[in-house]
């Protein structure tokens, strides 16, 4: 009876495993927060890279062979992370890791990958990833650094000497705001107030009103929802005139939604996908954002996010890796990335080095502006 | 350094209203049957909810907030006679539990049927400020006190002057006494829970507009909310609607001159401060039974 069983559960595979491909899958893992804290991160994310395995697949696949993305939810937990990396190296034996999504999570794993000779490239965005440079080990989200300097860059060209920041009290918002206070007066800007808010917040005048005594040129809010649209309404409330930066992390219509009319004339740095309809047709970058946009609002009915397009580049690189290698091997793998030149991904032109493995540049970011609830294209 | 002063104030008291509706919610069902109801929060975050909700779904602002306002009354009325009403008879603490156990169902029912997002509701009467004595006042702040204010003169009208008002107000004086005098208290607790979700439910839909909600609001405002009716004295309506107003007054001056990252911290060590010299809170008599 149970030999039965068992045979006719072998045809199933077989018979399953037929029609699309005869020959082994090339296989790739995934660590991704589908779920929890994170989970608007890694949602997104998850989305993108199941509908581009299909696209892929589609196309006929990697070396001829079926692509294979064994995805885990982490759960934005740190512990979950680890073992979920565990099992991919251990038991499914995957050629490279695409995430984690958060970077708290990547930290607590990149040794494991290296450890292994597997090549990982994070979905998140701390520096600590990539600096000092660990060979097995790249990222995709762009560094806060980039943000911040495109801030500042488009603050002196306005003539701004004082700033003040706002940054809200979690991680995202922390390492905003110890790389703003490196980066500010190295800009030869001076910082005249630096407040703090609580991610769970639902009134900063206290904040502004303290912020406002100290006469800034302009201020930089740093945070993620909901707190960023809640220091824009009370700015209005207060009838300040300042101008407001605002940082990368709320780079999405959700924002504006929040903020409702509050959010005119507020500036932010976003990467590409956030205006691509409105990119110039010049722009190299414009098809790939369009295509993605639209195949990702039909397949999933809901906006296209910056954090989907960290899910698209570490597949991408790494696909293309194992295109240029020949070989699905984690080492040969590892060798193709670093080689990698000029890719067009979605949040931006990546070329890794050896000395190198975020591989963005300042033009990952553009500067938006806000008027009339939907995004322009600010110059410098 | 008094220059943010008329601001904090403004603030506080808007934030303090909301505590101290939230506040009456819990003194209500107190009163009523005796049990603390940690769903308490939940009822403000459905307000909240539902009212974006039936907006997004075209209904006018003021309809779409009265909807949600009626059908948290209604789930406070459920949760009453399905999760309440059974434990007859067992020791409230049993029934406290049950809050808890409710105000998590709730919570995650929220999360599936509304998603993980922040939503913000348009405010009653625009966002233009208006400026006065050196403090700037959202249209909606005023809204908020003016609501707080209806919903406190209608309840002393209701059991001042109304026979079920006052019949509820027996129940809560001594139940076994009302009901041999023939008054059904389980149709008081009834209608407790229904009043404590409608009350609780535009407490959140009148703060939507200012601080934005989310399926997970509830808990921390239901402990404000908690906070302000132990600082005002448990059982005492009008005692919960003032300890509000204390604890958003002063956690919008703790955030203003001490540090905004403490904020939620000054509430409950004030309250706790307070209960060490007075048990019985601001305005209660001593002497009150405690859960």
């Amino acid at each position: 009876m149970r030999v039965h069983a068992v045979v006719l559960a072998f045809c199933a595979a077989i018979l399953s495993a037929l029609p699309a491909f005869a020959a082994d899958p090339v296989r790739l893992g995934a660590v991704l927060s589908v779920t929890g804290p994170a989970s608007f991160l890694g949602e997104p994310e998850k989305n993108t890279i199941q509908m581009e395995v299909d696209k892929i697949n589609a196309a006929g696949g990697v070396l001829g062979r079926p692509l294979e993305v064994v995805i885990l939810d982490d759960e934005t937990d740190v512990n979950k992370a680890v073992l979920a990396t565990d099992r991919l190296l251990k038991k499914e034996q995957v050629s490279a890791i695409l995430g984690p999504t958060t970077s708290g999570n990547s930290l607590a794993v990149m040794a494991k990958a290296a450890a292994a000779k597997v090549p990982l490239v994070s979905c998140s965005a701390a520096e600590k990833i990539t600096k000092p440079v660990n060979p097995y080990v790249f990222k995709v989200a762009p560094s806060d650094r980039l943000a911040a300097a495109r801030i500042l860059s488009h603050a002196k060209k306005q003539g701004y000497k004082k700033l003040a920041i706002l940054t809200v009290s979690d991680g995202f918002g922390q390492a905003g705001r110890e790389v703003l206070k490196e980066l500010v007066p190295a800009g030869g800007f001076e910082l005249v107030a630096d407040e703090v808010f609580g991610p769970k917040d639902t009134d900063m005048t206290a904040q502004l009103t303290k912020i406002q005594g100290a006469s800034p040129d302009a201020v930089i809010c740093w945070g993620t929802n909901p707190g960023p649209a809640v220091v824009a309404k009370n700015r209005v409330q207060l009838g300040i005139k300042t101008p407001l930066y605002m940082s990368h992390g709320v780079a999405s219509k959700k924002f504006i939604e929040l903020a409702g009319e509050a959010a005119e004339g507020l500036l932010l740095p976003a990467g590409k996908i956030t205006a691509a309809e409105k990119l110039p047709d010049a722009d190299p970058e414009k098809a790939l954002l369009v295509a993605y946009t639209k195949g990702y609002g039909e397949r999933y009915s809901a906006p296209v996010s910056t954090f989907g397009g960290h899910g698209y580049d570490s597949l991408h690189l790494v696909v293309d890796a194992i295109n240029a290698a020949g070989s699905d091997k984690p080492q040969a793998i590892r060798d193709a990335l670093e080689k990698t030149k000029d890719f067009p991904g979605v949040g931006g032109i990546f070329s890794f080095t050896p000395e190198d493995h975020a591989g963005l540049g300042p033009d990952a970011f553009i500067m938006l502006g806000i008027a009339n609830g939907d995004w322009v294209i600010v110059g410098e | 350094m008094l220059s943010g002063a008329p601001q904090y104030l403004v603030s506080g008291l808007t934030q303090g209203a909301a505590y101290g509706l939230i506040g009456l919610g819990f003194t209500m069902i107190f009163n009523t049957t005796g049990i603390i109801n940690f769903a308490q929060g939940e009822f403000v975050m459905l307000g909240g909810m539902l009212a974006v909700w039936f907006a997004a779904s075209g209904l006018p602002l003021v309809v779409a907030v009265l909807c949600a306002c009626l059908a948290t009354a209604v789930v406070g009325a459920l949760m009453e006679r399905l999760a309440i009403r059974p434990l007859a008879g067992a020791p409230a603490i049993n029934a406290v539990i049950i809050t808890i156990g409710v105000s998590i169902l709730l919570r995650g029912g929220a999360m599936l049927a509304f998603g993980k997002d922040t939503v913000a509701l348009p405010a009653f009467t625009g966002t233009a400020p208006i400026l006065a004595l050196g403090a700037a006042i959202q249209p909606q702040s005023l809204w908020v006190l003016a609501v707080t204010l209806a919903l406190l003169a209608a309840l002393k009208l209701f059991f001042a002057a109304t026979i079920q008002g006052k019949a509820m107000l027996a129940c809560a004086c001594q139940q076994k006494a009302a009901s041999l005098v023939g008054i059904s208290v389980a149709r008081m607790a009834l209608l407790s829970f229904g009043l404590s979700g409608l009350i609780g439910a535009a407490a959140g839909a009148i703060l939507a507009p200012i601080t934005m909600t989310a399926y997970d609001v509830g808990m921390m405002l239901g402990l404000k909310g908690f906070a302000a009716c132990i600082l005002g004295g448990l059982g005492n309506p009008f005692g919960a609607a003032a300890g509000g107003l204390v604890l958003g007054v002063l956690e919008a001056f703790g955030a203003g001159y001490v540090a905004s990252g403490y904020k939620d911290a000054f509430a409950f060590v004030v309250l706790l401060l307070l209960l060490f010299v007075k048990p019985s809170g601001l305005f209660g008599q001593a002497g009150v039974e405690r859960v």
